[in-house]
């Protein structure tokens, strides 16, 4: 370990027990030690620790509700509901979003009442609450009996819901990432004969979805811990297998099972973020020096 | 190939909000023609060149490219364009795509040039400015003067019968500007039309058949070089060249 040296300035500067140096690793590990063992202690101190440790984290029950058992669904086998509402969900988002936001930056009067509509949606769906569109959804579209579109399974009103709502934060950040693509560079393209559609497919867009693969990554942590709202439209989803097994066994372990499960899956999506964050960072660094 | 002048320029007014910058601009380019646009900043000569290809609408007169009126209502701006190359002073390279795909990007979308022939297009160009090896790389990875050249090149891939260059060496460092406008000679040499905005006088007075002084959006002497440079008739011009000899520049 280089002491006293300039900071060699390669990838992992900045991060991990290089850029601490020895005694920094020491005082970080001891500092960790002390902040959990003090919320252990409070924890342990409390009057009701015994009801908590036994309701809340009982092995049996944990394993218990995780695997399922006669009569009662498995939390983890619900939880693959979860996967599949997040990933059916994602892909129609990344695409509506993206034509709300083409829709958006549209120039010219033809064109007004489509931005219009564009501006609308965002707005709205930015604005209601993510659950009370779901009741809309899967209570008033079943009403209308609108052939097949009334009579699809609950899950697919979860999922039009999420799309819904997501789409129109999604439109959002593609417009931030269209907006920071700088003018000069569609002019660039204009200049050479391609068409206002070609520019924006082969010169704007690449870039501006580049620089907001953060942020969108950002919505789809939030998304995935979302599914679980979709168990208002009776779909047993982990959140929902956790509460059938916690009202007839009188035990809430299995909602730390689900809590973890949504944990799990969220952190690999979030560090993998952190990692892009992080690239881009030192993208920019390099240019600003070239 | 025709009779026509490569550029003519009638009328042309254009203005940002309050601000007037083309004040009534007539011009016109013979083929193979190369002629310089001088003048101070802020006098209007990139917005020329912004008019020009209509990247910059304006607000009245014609442009007319080979005989053909870029600026009516019935004509498809964006296929009178691929005939005219421009080159900025900021390069503006695509920085996603890599030199290649730069350069073969709009013969393919635009021409619809199959990717094979344009790819080979763009290796005899690169090859001739000197950039063969730098053909997968990404623009970031380049110096300022590798990055203008290819800006250069991918506008000559569209293979255009007017070039307009706006001040393409004034992001440039000193010492690789002579590279540039060795690429503009080495141009002009094979009979390039050559619309040109420039802030380098000895350069101008070089390469040009035409010298245009513009002063305040409109063009207010214009001849060949030997007269402009040495017995310029307006008061302005004087002023301004006076004020260049003084600085070194010429």
């Amino acid at each position: 370990m280089a002491e006293g040296g300039p900071a060699a300035p390669g990838p992992s500067a900045g991060r991990g027990s290089r850029a601490l140096g020895n005694r920094g690793v020491l005082v970080s590990s001891a500092s960790t030690v002390l902040f959990f063992a003090m919320i252990a202690v409070v924890v342990a101190l409390a009057p009701g620790s015994g009801v908590v440790a036994e309701r809340f984290f009982d092995p049996s029950h944990l394993w218990q509700s995780l695997v399922g058992s006669e009569g009662l669904p498995s939390v983890l086998g619900a939880f693959w509901l979860n996967v599949q509402i997040f990933m059916f969900s994602e892909v129609f988002i990344l695409i509506l979003a993206l034509v709300i936001a083409v829709v958006r930056g549209i120039p010219g009067p033809v064109f007004f009442p489509f931005r219009l509509v564009a501006v609308a949606y965002t707005d709205l769906f930015r604005g209601v609450p993510l659950i009370l569109v779901l009741y809309m959804i899967g209570f008033g579209v079943p009403g209308l009996d609108l052939g097949f579109i009334s009579y699809l399974p609950d899950v697919a009103y979860g999922v039009i819901s999420l799309v819904l709502v997501y789409s129109a934060y999604v439109a959002e950040v593609y417009r931030a990432g269209i907006e920071s693509v700088h003018e000069s560079q569609n002019v660039a393209a204009r200049s050479l004969g391609l068409t206002r559609w070609q520019s924006l497919r082969f010169v704007v867009l690449p870039q501006a979805i580049r620089r907001v693969i953060p942020p969108l990554l950002n919505d789809f942590i939030g998304l995935q811990k979302d599914t679980a709202l979709v168990s208002v439209l009776g779909s047993i989803e982990a959140a929902r297998a956790a509460q059938i097994y916690g009202a007839s066994e009188f035990n809430y372990a299995s909602y730390v099972v689900a809590a973890l499960l949504f944990v799990l899956i969220t952190i690999p999506l979030a560090r993998f973020t952190d990692r892009l964050i992080a690239r881009d960072k030192r993208r920019r660094e390099a240019g600003a020096l070239a | 190939m025709n009779e026509h002048p490569a550029l003519l320029l009638e009328g042309v007014y254009k203005s940002f909000g309050e601000n007037e910058v083309l004040k009534g601009i007539d011009l016109m380019v013979e083929p193979h023609e190369v002629v310089c646009l001088i003048g101070a900043s802020g006098s209007g000569k990139s917005t020329l060149l912004k008019c020009v290809n209509l990247v910059e609408p304006i607000d009245s007169g014609r442009v007319v490219v080979e005989g053909e009126e870029i600026t009516a209502q019935s004509v498809d701006a964006n296929r009178i364009r691929r005939r005219i190359g421009i080159v900025y002073q900021s390069f503006n390279l695509f920085p996603h795509m890599t030199v290649l795909r730069n350069v073969t990007l709009a013969p393919r979308e635009a021409l619809g040039t199959n990717r094979a022939e344009a790819e080979k297009n763009a290796g005899d160009l690169l090859e001739r400015f000197g950039l063969l090896d730098k053909r997968d790389e990404y623009p970031d990875r380049l110096s300022g003067g590798q990055q203008q050249r290819v800006a250069i090149v991918r506008a000559l891939a569209m293979r255009p019968h007017l070039m307009l260059l706006d001040e393409v060496t004034s992001a440039l460092d000193p010492e690789l500007v002579a590279e540039i406008l060795a690429v503009i000679r080495e141009l002009a040499r094979e009979g390039m039309t050559m619309l040109i905005a420039t802030h380098e006088m000895g350069f101008a007075r070089d390469i040009a058949d035409r010298i245009c002084f513009l002063e305040a959006g409109r063009i207010l002497e214009q001849g060949p070089p030997e007269s402009i440079f040495t017995a310029p008739e307006h008061p302005r011009t004087r002023q301004f060249l006076g004020r260049i000899i003084e600085a070194g520049r010429l």
